[in-house]
């Protein structure tokens, strides 16, 4: 072991133990410094969303700062970037802000993905742009996440954009969310700015059918109520960010397992003696050896007769291991096959109804041909009709012949290939996919098996919550 | 895969071993986040695979290659790899890392492609820096050059988000032009895990299957899958110069300039790559668990410590991937 406390001029690296910040001393926060070797007490993978300008970045450059996540030497890089733009101490947006356009302009363009370890557990963090024209990007950084939080400032209220991030979250399927109510120094720490947006993000989330969320009045630029409690607000009793964090519960992303066990064949292995094994991600259920299990689409009826890694053979497997599974049949399979337990095995359909967030700068129509992307499948697709579209202010459906860039909205497609899909909320793999352009190879959408639940027609709120199947 | 919290430091289980349900009381064990980790990480190994053509993965001789490679036997054995392994050499190496390359290469029984940047300074395609300069810069010009050579349409590499800034910003399928470039400003969405490898002829796509790997996730996994790797990970007393606030290894490359002295100190090396440009740093960690310790209580970045590369300016990192770079 190093034993010198070395600062970031040093070549005399890495620092000890002795670091005077590690916690462990009395008034130290819950935290550890440099990378820390978590309990393995489950990852937590978030997003922070919201609008532009609200804090998200700063908020989450605090967050690893005040849980001594960031090194002496990027504290330095920070602290002089910082003073090259006129900022006093360190501009903590630039955490996540490292593109050379994103600390010209102060806006974060595309996610940037950050890793922290507290004693408790460890944590993914995707720091999700606000700009509604990188809406495609706030997409990439929700779609595999636990839980969200969503920044706003309780000066501004709650904005379009954020309601338009909380949306599309939810339909993600990330129903758990945590809310910062930043800014509440520029509120002069004030309770009624604090109980507005409050008021307005508990009824947003009960309209989408999230989970009611934890709302933290927070300073993001002072450090208030992120990781160290604050005593301006004595009105506030809750937890910190951080602690709010450390209790979520963890992996709901790939836990949606409704339906059973579902193995997406991603790779033939030809075994030396001949027979060959499929590979793939466990995406729902549970596989055993000895579960009866179809092949989708075709339908061919086996047994599993091993499950197994590189390092030998499983008595199960469960979400999100990758294994090589050998069947009892030599039946014909091949990649982009599904293979599922006979009971509650999908149908598989041409015809797919699914909600689309759309990202190209062409509208979406009808008669339109893509590539579609679905688990491990690439096949042809044909718009049959775009059916309706989400205003996003109302959370209402109204019919519109095609999507426009970020739009959310209803479409019917056609694929070449019957695809084995679950309905989104009942599986995030199975019942989710991609569009791909032909010609430039560009992903102009996402799509969710199945409807949002909100009512076609105008004006009826959301009665249900969103990403349930109507019929 | 049965590695559990408690058991961090055992090792890879063997044929055989209990699977990840605990067996006896038929409950279901969650995976660890290294199991998470590697299962991700085969994942995407065998998409590249199946959805391009023509990949490669690029193997330096590094921790983090190294660890590709296992990731590699994991997604592929018991066949051969659907890909050849490939080094850019710099021609600054430390013969310990060369010696580890052939010795794993030949242990794999894999092709090896050796993409030269002598070669490329032979031909006139880049400019020789001087026995004394580094020649890392130049590395992304031999890369482009053996992509188009060879037509690769995919190149597997070990990069991880948090080695850097405008790291952390690119996806695990990360797009380049047919000028190699990347364009971090309209980066293709990547929605769940639905990676997809096309693209037109000329341009390409890196993979990054270790993105969500932190530095000590990867000692941890090395830990765990007892992997091997070159002896300049670990402490040794070496000749070495102080220079640009980093400890650089004395050779035929980094010879002592005026005033400049060379000591002998214990060192061991928390990067691989150029040796003109990769620093030690001051360590008696002479095992893997002490590495990991180590490692856990550090308050400098790998690359903060190690690269003198990073050093040249604020967005050295995105200027050089813009480039092409790795």
């Amino acid at each position: 072991m190093a034993t010198a406390v070395a600062g970031p001029d040093d070549p005399d690296v890495p620092g000890g133990p002795d670091d005077p910040d590690v916690p462990g001393g009395p008034g130290q926060p819950d935290v550890r410094g440099g990378q820390g070797v978590a309990a393995d007490a489950g990852l937590l993978r978030f997003a922070a969303v919201g609008s532009v300008d609200d804090g998200k970045s700063t908020l989450i450059g605090r967050l690893l700062h005040d849980t001594k996540q960031l090194f002496d030497d990027q504290i330095q890089a920070l602290s002089s970037a910082s003073r090259r733009r006129g900022v006093d101490g360190v501009d903590l947006s630039f955490v996540t802000d490292g593109l050379r356009a994103e600390r010209e302009q102060g806006i974060t363009i595309d996610v940037a993905y950050r890793y922290a370890a507290t004693p408790r557990r460890k944590f993914v963090i995707a720091d999700c742009p606000g700009h509604v024209q990188y809406t495609r990007n706030m997409a990439t950084g929700a779609s595999t996440a636990d839980l969200a939080v969503v920044v706003v400032d309780v000066t501004g209220g709650l904005r379009e954009q954020t309601r338009r991030h909380c949306c599309i979250a939810t339909l993600l399927g990330v129903r758990s969310w945590i809310v910062a109510a930043n800014k509440m120094d520029l509120a002069g720490w004030g309770q009624s700015a604090f109980d507005a947006v409050a008021g307005d993000v508990a009824e947003l989330a009960r309209r989408l059918g999230a989970s009611p969320p934890l709302v933290v009045p927070v300073s993001a630029l002072d450090g208030d109520n992120v990781v160290e409690p604050s005593d301006r607000a004595p009105w506030y009793q809750g937890p910190t960010v951080l602690q709010a964090l450390q209790d979520a519960p963890s992996g709901t992303w790939a836990a949606g397992t409704g339906n059973g066990a579902r193995l997406p064949v991603q790779w033939v292995l030809r075994r030396p003696g001949g027979g060959r094994d499929y590979a793939g991600m466990v995406s729902g259920g549970v596989l055993r050896p000895g579960d009866e299990v179809v092949v989708l689409p075709g339908g061919g009826r086996t047994v599993v007769a091993a499950v197994s890694t590189f390092d030998g053979p499983l008595d199960a497997a469960v979400p999100p291991m990758s294994v090589t599974v050998t069947l009892a049949d030599d039946l014909d399979v091949s990649r982009g096959d599904l293979i599922a337990p006979v009971a509650g095995a999908p149908e598989p359909r041409e015809e797919v109804e699914a909600t689309i967030c759309w990202f190209a700068e062409a509208p979406l129509a009808a008669g339109q041909r893509y590539q579609v992307k679905h688990t491990t499948r690439v096949a042809p697709v044909r718009v049959v009709s775009v059916r309706s579209r989400l205003d996003v202010g109302s959370m209402t459906l109204t019919e519109a012949p095609e999507l426009r860039t970020n739009d959310i909205g209803v479409a019917r497609l056609h694929s070449a290939v019957p695809l084995a899909a679950d309905a989104y909320p009942a599986n995030r793999v199975t019942g989710s996919f991609v569009l791909i352009d032909e010609a430039t190879h560009a992903t102009v959408a996402a799509g969710l098996v199945g409807l949002p639940p909100v009512t076609a027609g105008t004006g009826s709120p959301a009665a249900a919550p969103v990403g349930e199947l109507r019929p | 895969m049965t590695v559990t919290a408690d058991s961090q430091h055992a090792g890879p289980a063997g044929p055989g071993a209990v699977g990840p349900d605990g067996s006896a009381s038929g409950r279901l064990r969650r995976p660890s986040h290294l199991d998470q980790l590697e299962a991700h990480a085969v994942f995407v190994m065998r998409e590249v695979a199946a959805e391009c053509e023509r990949p490669v993965l690029l193997f330096s001789g590094g921790k983090d290659s190294a660890v590709l490679l296992r990731l590699a036997e994991k997604a592929f054995r018991p066949a051969r790899f659907p890909f050849p392994v490939m080094h850019v050499d710099t021609g600054h190496n430390f013969p310990e890392v060369l010696a580890f390359r052939d010795r794993r290469v030949a242990e794999l029984g894999e092709d090896l492609i050796v993409a030269s940047v002598q070669e490329s300074i032979d031909r006139g395609r880049v400019a020789d820096p001087g026995p004394d300069g580094s020649r890392n810069r130049l590395q992304s010009v031999t890369l482009l050059d053996a992509i188009a050579e060879h037509r690769f349409d995919a190149c597997i590499g070990g990069a991880r988000r948090d080695e850097d800034k405008a790291r952390a910003k690119e996806r695990v399928l990360s797009f380049r032009d047919g000028f190699g470039q990347w364009d971090p400003r309209n980066q293709r969405p990547e929605l769940w895990q639905l990676y997809h490898g096309r693209v037109r002829p000329g341009e390409h796509l890196r993979a990054f299957p270790l993105s969500d790997w932190t530095e000590l996730d990867v000692w941890q996994y090395v830990e765990r899958e007892r992997i091997e790797l070159p002896s300049i990970y670990f402490a040794h007393r070496r000749e070495v110069v102080r220079r640009d606030g980093m400890l650089l290894a004395t050779s035929d490359w980094v010879r002592p300039g005026p005033g400049e002295a060379v000591e002998k100190l214990e060192v061991r090396f928390r990067t691989v790559g150029d040796a003109t440009c990769t620093g030690a740093v001051r360590s008696a960690a002479s095992t893997v668990a002490e590495i990991i310790a180590e490692t856990a209580a550090s308050r400098v970045s790998e690359r903060g410590a190690t690269r003198a590369d990073d050093r040249v300016s604020e967005t050295s990192m995105e200027d050089r991937k813009r480039e092409g770079y790795f």
